[in-house]
């Protein structure tokens, strides 16, 4: 049954032959680049009959999310995908759907906001959503991405976690680049994923039932609680569902992924495909002798907080990349480290940087100077700028 | 039903369950009340059609039959649609004293509205 | 109307309960009463935001005795696409019974305003579902605002009659001749006057399979300023004066459904809503302004007259 097969692809493509072999009853999406190809080879899927599923061709990413917390509410399974400016025209949905427990699984392949208008990658689109109540998780490559999909069903529809989630990755530098990736067979994916049970549906007529109630202060608070409880017990159902796929794939993805971390004395802390580029320069510092180590988040939501708490104790130093700003504020992963790092005893020199804002890359003499700033015990109290066009040559340029 | 006291009991996903607010007394709102005239009625089903609270009763054999004042609002659309005038309306302090027909306590409705 | 007997309408349960908390003599929740009244087939509403939607979703009481979901104001007409299509695939899997009909309300607000994409979009698309617009011409759920539902001349919050201006300087939209335009199998336009036209309406709306549009004028008494009692009365001068044409578009095809005998003046519909009053007060009166509302009506009327020959 396992017959697994290793194809050339690429982020999204990996996306959609995830979609295909999940066979969602619905799937209502909007074309925005760099997500396009997602909902374009699953409209094909249906075309030729190759999927059981429902495809809502709808006028707008806004009526993208809300048909799908419609059919999700309704019992059935969702997938959808979108970028950017189609990200942020459904912010307003996000934490509705979240609310409606509604289990969709959408495909975040991340894009710059404008202005001004950039179809690249950094995460300004998807991290205004990390208070929407929805679980995101960040892959590094297509093969990550393919595996995620397959978890986020499982994970999203678990009765004690109930919770829509964001599968993101790096637009067209995972997206559109493609790779060798392992594809399970499909009745493997079918037996893993299952299928939905939904606990409320709105469709059973017999039991009926409303959602989206107006609520005041007299509950308001507590319907949170229960979504925050949700989100609460991710970790402890994730934890099982990984190693269950292990058990197909030979692969296990923590919500924080350590490389080289535990005996390292600097750390860098980054997300998704710009690891890549620190784990090769991390393993060039290893051979000179240098103890370099990296933690890729790959939870944003739910936070792996005492992970990294823990893996960070005691280190030298420690550097974390954003790849969006909060303009006015620390930036998002910045703020998370930080927060995280607080409880320790004895504090970790910390230094802050932005990097790759609109799709600039990261090199790997970029991820060498953030060490070398380590090493010498150079820190600055804001945040530095990676690859920035500066006015002084010496100290920028590349 | 009775109300959830604390987040763990709260139904999940913003649900309500389906005609629940058949608990909820509207008709302490009334300042005026209908009255019925049987002897007048000819149970034409006007009223019964245009009663924006569904608050008029009617029989098996499908005929106006009474007025439910636990969710009538005292509007007078009855009263204005009646082509017989058999129902008149009437000041809701004159009737104070009624015992209310469903029985329950108002303050579990509008108990955190003080 | 042809099959439909009151008796045996008042034996079957309701869809909307009693104990909803909309204004006393409210229009809103008797168009939903009327209107699902001789539906067959179970029902699953979803609702945009409104009156309608806050008044009857009061946490943790419903008064939907069916399937209720509120996603939020501008998308009713998408939320219903994701419902209808998650039946299409759950109803073939044999998870979901067959027959179900499924039915959208909106203010006129979430349908002439801000949800007009969401509706088109759905229309177009073709699913199989009914949308009710409850019309009050204007947002009441935020106190009386204008909508590009509300008529020309009238006295709104966000245009208000002062002492320069007028009240509304601009027409009503007319949305259901907009909506009659995506060329969907049933479009009809009614108001209170008579209930038994909004039930056959509505039952022959959702009988039809595919998109089907009923814009239902429901005077608020707060807004329009009138007796909440009186709104009857009210919604038969709206019919009388041709101000709200009742008729129905079955395959594009036009038919007026009431031919008013003899029709009255727009001014006896005007009058008796505070919301013209400024048009009327002595010694400012506007006549001018009734006599440019008449003339609207007289043209728009001769329009549908051409299409129902036509």
């Amino acid at each position: 049954m396992l017959n697994k097969r290793k194809e050339m692809t690429s982020g999204n493509l990996a996306f959609a032959e995830a979609m295909r072999q999940v066979n969602p009853d619905v799937v209502a999406a909007y074309p925005i680049t760099p997500s396009t190809e997602i909902p374009v080879k699953f409209a094909e899927f249906v075309a030729n009959g190759m999927v059981d599923s429902e495809y809502v061709a709808v006028e707008s990413e806004h009526s993208a999310i809300t048909a799908c917390v419609g059919a999700s509410v309704s019992g059935a399974r969702v997938m959808t995908a979108s970028s950017a400016n189609g990200v942020a025209l459904m912010h307003e949905i996000f934490p509705i759907a979240a609310s409606f427990r509604a289990p969709i699984i959408f495909g975040l392949v991340n894009r710059s906001l404008g202005a001004p208008v950039n179809i690249h990658c950094d995460h300004s689109d998807s991290m205004p959503e990390r208070d929407s109540g929805w679980i995101q998780i960040y892959c590094e490559d297509a093969q990550e991405v393919y595996d995620s999909v397959l978890l986020a069903v499982r994970l999203a529809e678990h009765e004690d976690v109930l919770t829509p989630v964001f599968v993101c990755q790096d637009g067209f530098i995972t997206s559109h680049c493609y790779e060798p990736v392992e594809l399970l067979s499909d009745e493997a994916v079918k037996k893993f994923v299952g299928e939905r049970k939904a606990k409320y549906p709105l469709l059973d007529v017999d039991n009926p039932v409303s959602y989206g109630s107006f609520t005041m202060s007299e509950y308001y608070f507590e319907i949170k609680r229960t979504q925050i409880e949700g989100m609460n017990n991710v970790p402890r159902v994730y934890k099982d569902l990984t190693k269950e796929l292990a058990e197909y794939t030979g692969r296990e993805y923590p919500a924080l992924d350590a490389y080289r971390a535990e005996d390292a004395e600097y750390l860098i802390v980054i997300m998704s495909s710009a690891t890549g580029v620190v784990k090769d320069v991390v393993d060039e510092m290893r051979e000179r002798g240098i103890k370099a180590g990296c933690l890729r988040v790959r939870f944003f939501r739910p936070f792996p907080a005492e992970e990294l708490k823990k893996l960070a104790k005691g280190k030298k130093g420690v550097a974390v990349l954003d790849r969006s700003a909060s303009i006015g504020g620390t930036a998002p992963l910045a703020a998370e480290v930080k927060s995280a790092l607080y409880g320790l005893s004895k504090r970790v020199p910390l230094q802050e940087y932005l990097f790759g804002l609109g799709g600039r890359d990261l090199y790997p003499r970029d991820a060498e100077k953030v060490f070398s700033g380590l090493m010498e015990n150079d820190y600055s109290d804001t945040a530095r700028y990676i690859g920035l066009l500066e006015k002084d040559e010496e100290n920028g340029g590349n | 039903m009775s109300k959830p006291k604390c987040w763990q009991d709260v139904p999940p996903a913003t649900i309500a369950w389906g005609a629940s607010a058949l608990d909820v007394e509207t008709g302490l709102w009334r300042s005026m009340r209908p009255v019925l005239d049987q002897n007048k009625c000819i149970s034409c089903l006007k009223c019964w059609l245009q009663c924006p609270d569904s608050s008029i009763k009617t029989s098996e054999e499908g005929r106006v039959c009474g007025i439910n004042m636990f969710f009538c609002k005292g509007c007078g659309v009855c009263a204005q649609v009646c082509p017989v005038n058999a129902i008149s309306m009437h000041q809701e302090a004159d009737f104070t004293n009624e015992k209310r027909e469903h029985g329950e306590d108002p303050g579990r409705v509008a108990g955190h509205v003080k | 109307m042809a099959g439909i007997d009151l008796k045996e309408l008042t034996k079957k349960q309701n869809p909307l309960t009693e104990g909803h908390r909309m204004c006393p003599g409210c229009g809103a929740p008797t168009a939903v009463r009327q209107a699902l009244m001789a539906v067959e087939d179970p029902v699953v509403v979803v609702g945009a935001t409104g009156c309608l939607e806050v008044s009857t979703t009061v946490y943790p009481y419903s008064a939907w005795r069916v399937p209720f979901m509120h996603v939020a104001f501008e998308n009713a007409g998408a939320g219903i696409s994701g419902v209808e299509a998650a039946h299409r695939v759950l109803s073939r899997k044999g998870v979901a019974r067959e027959k179900i009909k499924f039915v959208a309300f909106g203010g006129d607000g979430g349908t002439y305003d801000i949800g007009l994409q969401s509706l088109s979009g759905a229309l177009e698309r073709g699913h199989d579902f009914t949308y009710i617009c409850y019309n009050n011409q204007g947002y009441m759920n935020t106190g009386a605002q204008r909508s590009s539902a509300t008529p020309i001349s009238a006295n709104a919050t966000t245009s208000p009659a002062g002492s320069v201006i007028p009240g509304k300087l601009q027409r009503a939209k007319n949305l259901t001749e907009i909506v009659t335009a995506h060329d969907i199998p049933y479009v009809a336009q009614t108001t209170l006057h008579d209930p038994m036209d909004l039930i056959a309406k509505v039952k022959r709306a959702v009988e039809t399979p595919g998109p089907a549009f009923v814009n239902v004028l429901v005077p608020c008494p707060l807004f329009w300023k009138i007796d909440s009692a009186d709104q009857m009365k009210v919604c038969k001068l709206a019919a009388e004066s041709r101000f709200w044409p009742v008729y129905e578009v079955t395959e594009g095809k036009h038919v007026l459904s009431y031919k008013p005998k003899n029709p009255v003046p727009l001014e006896d519909f005007l009058r008796v809503q505070g919301r013209y009053s400024h048009l009327f007060k002595k010694g400012r009166e506007r006549m001018d302004l009734v006599a440019q509302g008449q003339a609207d009506v007289d043209r728009e009327w001769e329009r549908l007259l051409k299409k129902c020959a036509g």
